[in-house]
């Protein structure tokens, strides 16, 4: 082979920089030709970026406006407190059913002032409202009772099919077979919008209330399940963070090198590999089973995600240790200086960026993490009131932003679907806020050497 | 320094909690087809009474009842959803691991019901066409052989020549029973395979011959024609959604919630609402219940007054907010409501 590249080399004539000859211009072609399929990867990594992106836009955003109708109600003493006395424990006994009747006469009396003409019996249009308006009457009423034989403006969530029809989700030909809503009350709901009665704005309460049942999906809100995954990171930050960082510093820094750190190490990066369901496993079997901690506790979701986070945690402090030269620890050393001193005093604040910005990532990791959460009973029907303590917080069930998100796209309502989609956007604002702050740490603090 | 606080804090609050770990919510887990509806109670429980809202899951009836034989007390579930009877095997699983004394509690009824996509064809089935699209032997000729359909064309000579394509509850779910008691099995004793199979069944007695002949019938096939979803009927239909061609099996519920995209099929020329499902005229329905552990009764609060609210006239009756949203209101609630008021176990009356 030598020979015949030696002979070949010697007939042809000396080659110039300036002329490119045939293995240069390949040379050359490969180069390019990698550019392009480089080019083409981030080209379709971005387009799945854009379609995500306006995909969970365009299916979301409806979740934050929803249909209300204002009306008046009076709340009439001979239903509600019978006995006049108004005495809290008797108006409680009237449940929701109830406040039924009040629902009814209000529509009679807001179709006579809007002047609007419809066959309609009380009943049939009560039924365009949401079925949390009589529970939202109850609740009110509870908290004044001063206000009985009163009439107040109330203003009540749409159903979701009258949401959906707001929103061009249901039209009068998709709803042929539907039996929870007909063509005469549609037409009613046009009548009210020009009346000026029904409207569609913002929702705050999809953004602070609490989970419904599959009979009132326009009811339901993602932020007692927001208060539940914060008080998980509040666990694994308040738990990981200082085990990680220990940890971190002892096998850097401190622990001997041989074999049983050897085996140490290994395992911590084994354990960042293990799929997360294997940690709800382990957490329903330890601290449900033998702990007998409380079920669907954000409590045990931290505890659970504290053991999936702490390997991502060691793993980036160990990074950030060994990123600091050892001349800053020889010269702390050097003057002086205990071990200790010179980790602490030293090394660990150069560091830190570094540290923060792993647990930053670390966090958001957990945050968006459902399997685990499938054992310990985070993932169901758990519509708490909002947490009105810390220890409540952590033991009182609840659920997680990513399992209520779960949670809705599996319920039978369409409805519930677009509240999934809106629940992903708020999830997503959170990931990508996290992620920013690790980035912003990381810029405004890293030190380079 | 704050975050050591927070640490400590966590600390005495775990401490806190095992040591007084007073459950005061209804625990619940099970059916995915009950799930709906013991939310529907659930929320109402939490709104009309000063106890919490229960906590419901879901899994399915098998996976639910596994859960509440796990044992007796504060980290083992209350009440069990599920979509058919307890098993006999059931029972004494509980009893072993202490779970005796069980409340058992039926709901209502509920429809199961074909559907497919609402542009595509529609069907007018009998048991005996499900049993011929979905069996792994059929009769042809007096002999057994490998199910050899390949269309609904060849399943009856009057459907259209479509493919193929059922997507049915897995096994861990209640529905799958019942579609393979009521739809499968029924279609096999019409289709006469039943017959020519307990023939050729192996057994000792007369009962493992018919047991043996039984599970012929309702083992499917395996080509990829049947598809067994594990998930829940959200999961049906993104693949009927996807596979036009594609027959789901639903809850009556779930597809009344879901007109606009699915398109129902009679079974036996009726069509199923829950009127027919009442009057006992459409077949494939089956009982909703829920069991109660009675140890748990006075231990964790509210726990008697969400049983007895679940099925009270106002919830589970005729006009309640359940039998709106498609459950059958059972026509014997009252005897019901009256052996839940005594806490009547399994075993002892029923």
């Amino acid at each position: 082979m030598t020979d015949t590249t030696q002979n070949t080399g010697a007939v042809t004539p000396i080659s110039s920089l300036h002329t490119l000859d045939a293995r240069t211009k390949r040379r050359n072609a490969a180069e390019n030709r990698f550019k392009l399929y480089g080019m083409i990867a981030i080209g379709i990594g971005l387009l799945m970026l854009v379609t995500l992106l306006t995909t969970i836009l365009s299916k979301g955003t409806g979740a934050f406006t929803q249909t209300f109708v204002t009306m008046e109600v009076e709340l009439l003493e001979s239903k509600l407190d019978k006995s006049g006395e108004r005495d809290l424990e008797k108006i409680k006994k009237v449940t929701t059913f109830g406040y039924a009747p009040l629902i009814k006469t209000a529509f009679e009396k807001t179709v006579e002032i809007h002047g609007i003409e419809t066959d309609l019996k009380s009943k049939t249009m009560a039924k365009i409202l949401s079925k949390s308006a009589a529970s939202q009457l109850r609740n009110y009423v509870i908290a004044n009772p001063d206000q009985i034989g009163q009439t107040i403006e109330f203003r009540f969530l749409a159903n979701s099919r009258v949401d959906g029809y707001m929103k061009g989700r249901v039209t009068r030909d998709s709803i042929a077979n539907d039996k929870n809503i007909t063509p005469a009350q549609l037409d009613f709901v046009d009548q009210l919008i020009e009346a000026g009665a029904l409207k569609k704005t913002f929702n705050i309460d999809f953004i602070i209330g609490a989970d419904a049942s599959d009979q009132r999906p326009e009811a339901a809100g993602i932020g007692v399940a927001m208060m539940g995954s914060l008080f998980m990171m509040l666990v694994v930050l308040a738990l990981a963070l200082p085990i990680g960082v220990a940890a971190s510093i002892y096998l850097e820094e401190f622990a001997p090198k041989n074999w049983i750190t050897d085996i140490i190490e290994v395992n911590i990066s084994n354990l960042a590999a293990v799929p997360s369901i294997v940690f709800g496993i382990l957490g329903l079997a330890v601290f449900i089973n033998y702990m007998h901690l409380p079920q669907s506790a954000p409590l045990v979701g931290g505890l659970v995600l504290t053991l999936m986070t702490l390997p991502t945690i060691i793993i980036s402090t160990r990074a950030a240790l060994k990123a600091v030269p050892p001349s800053i620890r020889d010269a702390a050393l050097g003057v002086g200086a205990s071990k200790m001193q010179a980790v602490f005093h030293h090394v660990l604040p150069l560091a830190a960026p570094g540290i923060l910005t792993g647990t930053i990532i670390g966090l958001a990791q957990a945050l968006g993490e459902t399997a685990p959460l499938l054992l310990i009973g985070m993932i169901g029907f758990i519509a708490s009131n909002m947490p009105e303590t810390v220890g409540e917080g952590l033991l009182s069930p609840n659920s997680a932003m990513p399992a209520q998100i779960y949670e809705w796209a599996k319920r039978a309502d369409p409805a519930f679907y677009e509240r999934a989609w809106g629940g992903i956007i708020i999830l997503l604002i959170f990931l990508i806020s996290m992620n920013t702050l690790a980035v912003l740490l990381r810029r405004r603090f890293e030190r380079r050497w | 320094m704050s975050v050591k606080l927070t640490a400590s804090a966590l600390a005495i609050a775990a401490v806190a909690a095992t040591s007084a770990a007073a459950r005061d919510q209804v625990q619940v887990a099970g059916s995915s087809t009950v799930l709906p509806y013991a939310s529907i109670v659930a929320e109402a429980f939490g709104e009309n009474f000063d106890f919490p809202t229960p906590v419901v899951e879901s899994g399915g009836s098998s996976a639910g009842l596994k859960r509440f034989c796990e044992g007796v007390g504060e980290n083992t579930i209350d009440v069990a959803n599920a979509s058919r009877k307890i098993k006999d095997k059931e029972i004494k699983a509980c009893a072993e691991a202490g779970v005796t004394d069980i409340i058992e509690v039926r709901i209502g009824y509920d429809g199961i019901v074909f559907a497919s996509d609402i542009n595509g064809n529609g069907f007018e089935y009998t048991p005996s066409d499900w049993f011929l699209a979905l069996s792994n032997e059929i009769l042809v000729d007096g002999q057994m052989v490998a199910n050899p359909n390949k269309t609904w064309a060849d399943v009856n000579a009057n459907f259209p020549a479509q493919a193929l394509q059922a997507f049915i509850p897995g096994t861990k779910h209640g529905t799958r029973e019942v579609f393979e008691d009521k739809v499968i099995l029924a279609g096999c004793e019409a289709t006469g395979a039943f017959d020519v199979l307990l023939a050729a069944a192996e057994g000792d007695t007369d009962k493992a011959k018919h047991k043996a002949a039984e599970k012929a019938c309702i083992s499917l096939r395996t080509d990829g024609v049947s598809v067994d979803i594990d998930g829940d009927y959200t999961e049906t239909l993104a693949r009927i959604e996807s596979n036009k061609d594609g027959i789901g099996v639903f809850g009556l519920a779930f597809y009344e919630n879901n007109t606009d995209k699915l398109q129902v099929a009679t079974m036996s020329g009726i069509v199923p609402s829950t009127e027919s499902i009442a009057t006992g005229e459409y077949p494939v329905s089956r009982p909703l219940y829920f069991y109660v552990k009675k140890a748990h009764i006075g231990v964790i609060p509210g726990l008697k007054e969400y049983a007895e609210f679940f099925i009270a006239d106002e919830i589970a009756g005729e006009d309640g907010p359940l039998a709106e949203y498609g459950l059958v209101s059972d026509p014997e609630l009252a005897d019901t409501q009256n052996a839940v008021a005594d806490e009547a176990v399994l075993g002892s009356n029923m």
